[in-house]
């Protein structure tokens, strides 16, 4: 075991971190609202767009995040068209692609977790704010969206956690985010296991902080 | 469309070659997660503290952990645990591990993880009384594991195994980092050749959800086996 390397690298590491989180942060919000979008489209009953949003989530969720983040990397910038527009500012930088793919990947499982959260909810309630004469934005709003937030709360916070170890795939794109540095060390210093011990340290340390926040909120908007 | 074709100047055969080399990669990973699951399902489900501790330790950590970081750790430190393993046998050669074993045994270590806390799951879900009346019959162990528990277990498990063989399957595209060629690393080659990224990735892609299609509709049939008596 060689702590010298271990203390050396974790302010290294720790500082890496801070790319992890933004990451994680920026594609989650960004992903809550994909996620919800695709999920009432989900629940709509013209067949072509319910369609369309199962087509969406099953493609995300059935390839590697890997292959997202390479299509979207690697392949956009081969179209000429693309390349011409101001969205180019966005695609040429390894930082937003990530976070366009991670938020397309975990609007995918999210649009689920909802969907299936909407799909929960007794008809009783919407049918009480109906004869209370309430208007169905009023009953959307303020009676199906905090329900469906209390009845995905333990899914969604499993996606949180597996976007979290996702975001590590960002150092494929040559971003330098914590799996990123652990494995510069690793590859400069060839002492696998203590940049493992300390790089996991942190990612359990997310992870746990994660768990816990989420065990709040459940029991805080619990009924 | 010529870019798919057989022989020296497609990818078609290479491509064809590498989607089996991920069939077998997540095949032999998922074995190799059972073997875990084995070892630490009655660990998790033992009246030991310690032994608990230990079973939790290791789902916990890899499942928190992300599978990149694990896949290097043993990348780079698996022939080395290897040489110091066989050092103390007293073979002092340098020895190579190939990228299939550290892939399949890397992905396998994380597939055991969820394995792990299917298969605990499960057991913890079937009725009390069926363990009681095993044991009221009298029956030996392993008549009791292989007759009463595990066709039960199976029946519970086989949902939530398609879940954990899904990820298996798609957290063998991230063995490409090690040069193992599967599917990711096979477009990725193709893809820097030819200078195509849009259309091999996307291939890829397609490759990906056929692979995940069939394989639910192969697991879909296996679950109404299992089920049969219900």
């Amino acid at each position: 075991m060689d702590f010298e390397l271990m203390i050396n690298s974790l302010p290294k590491l720790l500082n890496a971190s801070f790319i992890t989180l933004k990451l994680l942060t920026a594609s989650l919000i960004l992903g809550l609202f994909i996620g919800l979008f695709f999920a009432i489209l989900r629940l709509n009953k013209i067949p072509i767009i319910n369609k369309f949003a199962y087509v969406y989530s099953y493609v995300f969720r059935g390839t590697p995040l890997l292959v997202q983040i390479f299509i979207i990397y690697f392949g956009l910038g081969q179209i000429e068209y693309l390349r011409s527009t101001a969205l180019w500012v966005i695609l040429k930088e390894p930082y937003w692609c990530a976070i366009i793919a991670f938020s397309l990947n975990t609007g995918a499982y999210t649009s689920e977790i909802l969907r299936s959260a909407f799909q929960t909810i007794k008809p009783g309630m919407i049918e009480a704010g109906q004869s209370l004469g309430i208007s169905s934005k009023i009953i959307f709003y303020k009676i199906q969206i905090p329900i469906a937030i209390r009845q995905s709360l333990p899914a969604y916070g499993n996606e949180i956690i597996l976007m979290m170890k996702g975001t590590s795939l960002a150092s494929t794109v040559t971003l330098m985010d914590l799996t990123g540095v652990a494995k510069y060390i690793i590859s400069t210093t060839f002492k696998p296991i203590e940049v493992f011990i300390v790089a996991g340290g942190i990612y359990l340390f997310m992870t746990f902080i994660i768990h816990n926040v989420i065990k709040f909120l459940e029991k805080k908007y619990s009924f | 469309m010529e870019l798919l074709s057989f022989g020296k100047t497609g990818w078609g055969d290479e491509l064809l070659i590498a989607t089996m080399m991920t069939i077998a990669v997540s095949i032999t990973a998922m074995f190799i997660g059972f073997l875990f699951a084995l070892i630490f399902t009655p660990l998790k489900l033992s009246k030991s503290k310690f032994l608990n501790l230990i079973g939790n330790c290791y789902t916990t950590v890899i499942r928190g952990v992300p599978e990149l970081l694990v896949i290097y750790l043993l990348f780079f430190g698996g022939s080395g645990a290897v040489m110091y393993v066989a050092s103390i046998f007293g073979y002092n050669e340098y020895i190579e591990i190939n990228a299939f074993i550290t892939g399949s045994f890397a992905i396998g270590i994380i597939s055991g993880a969820y394995s792990t806390e299917v298969f605990r799951g499960a057991i913890q879900s079937i009725d009390k009384g069926q363990f009681e009346a095993s044991k009221v019959l009298g029956l030996k162990k392993p008549i009791h594991f292989f007759k009463v528990i595990m066709p039960q277990m199976l029946r519970l498990a086989i949902p939530n195994l398609s879940n954990v063989w899904q990820i298996t399957l798609k957290d063998t595209s991230l063995i490409s980092v090690t040069g193992l060629v599967e599917i990711m690393r096979q477009s990725y080659i193709a893809a820097g050749s030819t200078r195509d990224p849009l259309f091999f990735y996307s291939f890829a892609a397609v490759l990906y959800l056929m692979l995940t299609y069939f394989s639910m509709k192969l697991i879909n049939k296996l679950e109404v086996r299992y089920s049969r008596g219900y």
